[in-house]
């Protein structure tokens, strides 16, 4: 066994424990009653909203699109914030520190936030069918729900990570990797159909992957007959794996280049400048 | 390590820094709070680039030097907030297990987490959530992170800052442990006059971006000792002489004017009191003027 393969399998350790940590842990079992609250009010509210096609209820249409996003959102803020406040506290100087310290780390947590989208989507996924009727049209949508799931995360953790590891400081997660995501959550055919937009912000929606997440999640939860709802009436499954394929493989190329950039300019005082300057709210 | 040399901008943090540092020695770079340890320190340990100079340490260059390099070298950190969520023994078993690949006969690595905490005192803390630890637990876990892989250098930047007197006693047995018994070299910095006497083989003081000393603390007080500062008046005037003999130098001011030496005062000049007048210029913003005192006084 190479010490990389070594150093690998040290990291995924870290990632479990790391996770069992967190569902363990009240501040983040909060966070997701937090927004399981949030989706299942959302979609309660708009119950009765009409989807345009006869016997289709409203949740079905809106609870995969929504299911979309918050996997987008989670591994591209999740991984954002992870590595922004592991820059400041001295976590990543640490694994710096010790042989192939940096591959167990970037391990560990590729690993750790995959596993956080499972609870994520047992608190949303299980009170949802218990609450409406006629959300999965197909069994065999699980499957569909399986490879978008991956793909997802194939293409929009290495996102994450690298504005995690080009952001300057914990508290500019925010504008830097929040408002982006939540703007294209506005625009990616979530909340109301895309086609209600401009054409060129649909252009905008249809370059990022968390427009295709909701698409395929469609494709997979709905009917065949509410692709007539969609862009050129069709699911376009072909364009949705090509789309997530090409970012996942972008992805993969610029993220380790990026991430050894930021390794290399951890030094110790750069941690002590985070920590006094965190003391420091008002500057 | 020769010709050291760091800048920024114009700025000139360190001027050509030379030193070396023997096997199995405990080193103490000693100097005021901006004189450039810090920086010095993450040179060597190959987190911050250097601008100039050449640098050799276990035979390789820090800056370029691979993962076995630093499989050999241990650096403590100073926490405040990571791992909150972890234990003691989980994270030091997470950490000394990328060492394992670089164990070898003479040198077993990493060390038992079980042995380790009980080293540095931690034994009854080994299953409580960092989160809940104060500042001196904490730093003993800084502490047992960066020697788990058993290093054969060890780097501590400013190790006691913050210290209570009791938790720096316990940190100073705890380098002379490792120094003793297991061989480990040391490189520490420090601000604190009194801590590098007591910890290290050899002080190195810098100031001003350059080294103004290199010897042992020994050496050092002896050098400074050497010249006693010889005060007194005659006809109401104040005299003030600088005497390496000052015994010689009395009897011959007695024998010339006898009783009209009145208010006579001799005070040998100490290691501490040459470092407090240097810390003085330095944080007045004279850091060459202080630099160049002080080479003097211990030359």
């Amino acid at each position: 066994m190479s010490i990389t393969t070594h150093a690998v399998r040290i990291g995924l350790r870290r990632g479990r424990t790391e996770f069992i940590q967190s569902i363990r842990s009240t501040q983040d079992q909060w966070f997701y009653l937090f927004t399981a609250v949030l989706t299942l009010g959302y979609l309660w509210i708009r119950r009765d909203a009409d989807t345009g096609i006869e016997g289709l209820p409203f949740a079905a249409v809106a609870l995969p699109s929504l299911l979309g996003a918050l996997v987008a959102f989670g591994v591209i803020v999740g991984p954002a914030y992870a590595l922004a406040m592991e820059k400041e506290d001295g976590t990543l100087l640490r694994h710096r520190a010790v042989p192939h310290g940096m591959v167990g780390y970037v391990s560990g947590q590729l690993l750790f936030q995959s596993m956080s989208l499972l609870p994520q989507m047992v608190v949303i996924l299980v009170p949802s069918f218990l609450l409406f009727d006629n959300l999965m049209a197909h069994p065999s949508g699980w499957l569909t729900v399986a490879w978008v799931l991956v793909l997802g995360m194939l293409a929009a953790m290495p996102i994450g990570m690298t504005i995690g590891a080009l952001v300057p400081g914990v508290q500019k997660v925010g504008s830097w990797g929040m408002l982006p995501v939540m703007v294209l959550a506005g625009i990616s055919g979530i909340f109301y159909p895309v086609q209600q937009l401009w054409g060129w912000v649909q252009v905008v929606a249809q370059v990022f992957p968390m427009y295709w997440m909701g698409l395929g999640m469609r494709s997979a939860f709905l009917p065949e007959a509410a692709a007539s709802l969609e862009i050129g009436g069709s699911w376009r499954t072909t364009q949705t794996v090509v789309v997530l394929l090409t970012w996942a493989v972008v992805g993969a190329l610029v993220m380790p280049r990026v991430l050894r950039r930021m390794a290399r300019r951890q030094t110790g005082s750069q941690v002590e400048a985070a920590r006094e300057a965190s003391m420091q709210w008002v500057k | 390590m020769r010709g050291l040399r760091m800048r920024y901008g114009d700025n000139d943090v360190l001027n050509g820094v030379d030193f070396d540092i023997h096997a199995g020695e405990v080193l103490c770079l000693l100097g005021p709070n901006g004189a450039g340890k810090t920086t010095t320190i993450e040179i060597l340990e190959g987190f911050r680039i250097r601008s100039a100079g050449e640098i050799s340490i276990l035979g390789e260059d820090p800056a370029s030097a691979g993962e076995s390099w630093r499989a050999r070298t241990g650096v403590v950190l100073q926490s405040w907030r990571d791992h909150p969520r972890w234990t003691p023994r989980r994270l030091l078993s997470q950490l000394g297990a990328y060492y394992e690949p670089y164990s070898t006969p003479e040198q077993p690595r990493p060390w038992a987490v079980d042995d380790l905490l009980e080293v540095v005192g931690m034994t009854d803390l080994a299953d409580r959530k960092i989160s809940t630890f104060s500042g001196g637990q904490r730093r003993r876990l800084d502490v047992a992170m960066g020697i788990v892989g058993r290093p054969e250098l060890l780097f501590l930047d400013e190790p006691t800052a913050g210290f209570d007197p009791q938790a720096r006693r316990d940190f100073h047995h705890l380098v002379h442990r490792l120094s003793d018994l297991e061989s480990t070299t040391i490189l520490l910095t420090t601000h604190d006059l009194d801590e590098a006497e007591k910890l290290a083989d050899r002080v190195v003081i810098l100031a001003g971006g350059r080294i103004v000393a290199d010897d042992s603390a020994e050496g050092l007080s002896r050098r400074v000792a050497g010249e006693a500062e010889v005060k007194w008046t005659r006809d109401g005037e104040r005299f003030v002489h600088a005497a390496v003999d000052a015994t010689a130098f009395v009897r011959n001011l007695l024998a010339q004017y006898g009783d009209e030496v009145r208010d006579l005062e001799v005070r040998r000049a100490s290691l501490e009191d040459a470092y407090l007048t240097l810390v003085q210029q330095h944080e007045s913003g004279r850091a060459e003027a202080a630099a160049e005192t002080f080479a003097e006084v211990t030359r």
